[in-house]
């Protein structure tokens, strides 16, 4: 378990500051700040990577590709459309 | 240093600037650089990822990356901004899914080398798959209800309750299975997992098709919480701290939103999830047809009111989004500015479908970000402001939420009757969302401007021009 409890010290660790970072995030932002934020989300990728290198039979393989797409689709996806939108925001 | 110890530190890299990206979203300047950090961040936990597996076959891996890369920008360049929340959606729908499917291979792998999984595995493996596939379903259901193809109406049968909560036990007892509790450190059977993750999927569907379209954005804020998690937990299967601490970040992000948007609807978070608010043909009915007078105006009088004001707040809604109205309104607003009239924007933060999304709509119209205030920065000054021009909204300005016997009671409202003088644009005396008659529309200093928002601001650009 040791492990394990690192990780839960790091994940409550990360919420709390998670918490702390986005309180402060003016309401004018929360839009972007939300699919931003979506886009993180899509770290998943990592994890379907690893299973998808490590895979050793055609189904693991297959899950970890179909996973790695739709990470990607989170994430390229979530990225640019926050760019796009944080593009207009500007002060005249 | 050997190449392990590089990774990690790239790992570590890659979460700091997670973080400071996130930062970075504290304010319009810097925010579009902080969105930039946090994509450079995965890029840097992407190729510290591929470096540390030695990867011999790339096809999959590529082909996974170009398809979803590819599918991602052509839906993030063509979205229209007036459906955001849709998109993220879907977007969240994805990053649920693919931690779904990282358990689901796990699980797979563990069991075609016929390991034994030790419990805290299994309970990762568990969560993982369960939170990711409420997601997927559940973010796809969200979807659909925004964009139309699912009623957004809450969708309701007898017994649904009873359904929902025996399924919740059913996916307890195979979740412990699954986690190998139970089994004592053998492995659960394929199958086992199959209908857990197929139940998983079926209670998504089940938690959100009973809410109303009008609450989507509040359970697609939830649900993007949830990817979070479900990526923490994948995080905790893999051993890797970098998704368990973006998971974490978003986890948070996702339920302060929420909270924050069920809060702007004074709505706790269980009558949203289990309300089924929004009901056609509710409780909440006009009063009995009894008319009562209202003050009726065109644009030649709005114009006249507005452009010899000396202050003018406007109150744009979603009707306003609907109408395409932004960029009419903006032109008004500017002739007006032009004038010497001090013109702000008041912001609600349910004025749009999701919070902020009026002023991603109004960035749009190209309306500088200094000018939009948010409900505690401008509510004090509507008592010294000439003239309040309401566009396509009409609850979050309805004095009956200081009726302690209305339905919307308590709900936090701009304050827009205690100004001087108030045009409301509307097409008719029609409630809002919640249902009621809004008093506003029938004092003294309003006036009713009936028109479509689109048209209505062209008008009034032209007889401001005259004025």
């Amino acid at each position: 378990m040791g492990e394990m409890l690192i990780g839960l010290y790091v994940f409550v660790l990360a919420t709390v500051a998670g918490r702390e970072l986005i309180g402060k995030v003016p309401p004018t932002l929360h839009t972007p700040l939300m699919s931003g934020a979506n886009a993180i989300s899509g770290i998943a990728i990592v994890g379907a990577l690893v299973v998808t290198a490590s895979a050793d039979s055609r189904t693991v393989e297959i899950l970890g590709i179909v996973g790695i797409a739709m990470a990607t689709i989170n994430v390229v996806g979530g990225f640019m459309v926050t760019d796009r939108m944080l593009e207009m925001f500007k002060k005249n | 240093m050997n190449l392990s110890t590089m990774v990690e530190l790239a790992y570590l890299v890659s979460a700091v600037l997670f973080v400071v990206g996130l930062k970075r979203m504290q304010s319009p300047a810097t925010a579009r650089p902080g969105n930039a950090l946090a994509a450079t961040a995965m890029l840097v936990a992407i190729i510290a990822t591929l470096v540390d597996n030695q990867v011999l076959d790339w096809t999959g891996i590529l082909i996974g990356i170009v398809v979803g890369g590819g599918i991602g920008a052509v839906a993030a360049r063509t979205v229209k901004m007036t459906a955001m929340p849709e998109m993220v959606g879907l977007f969240n729908a994805f990053g649920g899914g693919a931690s779904a499917l990282v358990a689901a291979a796990e699980f797979v792998r563990l069991h075609h080398a016929g390991m034994t999984m030790d419990t805290g595995t299994g309970i990762t493996i568990a969560l993982s798959m369960l939170i990711g596939a409420v997601t997927f379903s559940g973010s796809i259901v969200a979807f659909g209800k925004l964009n139309g193809m699912v009623t957004g109406n809450p969708v309701t049968f007898p017994g649904q309750k009873p359904v929902n909560a025996l399924l919740f036990l059913a996916i307890l007892v195979l979740g412990v299975g699954v986690a190998g509790v139970l089994a004592l450190g053998s492995l659960t059977p394929l199958s086992t997992f199959w209908i857990f993750s197929g139940l998983a999927l079926l209670l998504g569907i089940l938690l959100v098709i009973p809410i109303g379209g009008a609450d989507m954005p509040v359970v697609i804020s939830l649900l993007n919480s949830y990817s979070g998690l479900a990526a923490s937990a994948a995080g905790f299967i893999i051993g890797n701290m970098v998704l368990i601490i973006s998971g974490a970040l978003v986890g948070a992000a996702g339920l302060f939103l929420t909270m924050l948007m069920c809060k702007a609807m004074n709505r706790s978070l269980a009558n949203v999830m289990f309300g089924a608010f929004g009901q056609s043909g509710g409780t909440a009915a006009v009063g009995s047809g009894e008319k009562k007078p209202v003050r009726s105006v065109d644009a030649e009088q709005a114009a006249l009111v507005m452009a010899y004001a000396q202050s003018v707040i406007v109150v744009p809604g979603y009707g306003l989004a609907v109408a395409q109205a932004q960029h009419e309104l903006k032109k008004v607003m500017d002739l007006l500015s032009d004038r010497g009239v001090d013109v702000k924007y008041a912001i609600h933060p349910v004025a749009g479908r999701m919070p902020g999304h009026m002023n991603v709509l109004l960035a749009e119209a190209d309306v500088s970000y200094d000018r939009l205030y948010d409900l505690d920065e401008i509510n004090d000054d509507f008592k010294n402001t000439d003239v309040v021009l309401i566009v396509g909204a009409n609850d979050v300005v309805n004095p009956e939420a200081r009726n302690p016997d209305s339905v919307i009671a308590g709900m936090p409202i701009l304050d827009v009757d205690y100004a001087r003088n108030v045009i409301v644009v509307k097409r008719s005396l029609s409630p809002g969302f919640a249902g009621i008659d809004n008093p506003l529309f029938y004092l003294d200093n309003t006036m009713m401007f009936f028109s479509d928002a689109k048209k209505a601001m062209s008008d009034v650009v032209k007889e401001v021009r005259e004025a």
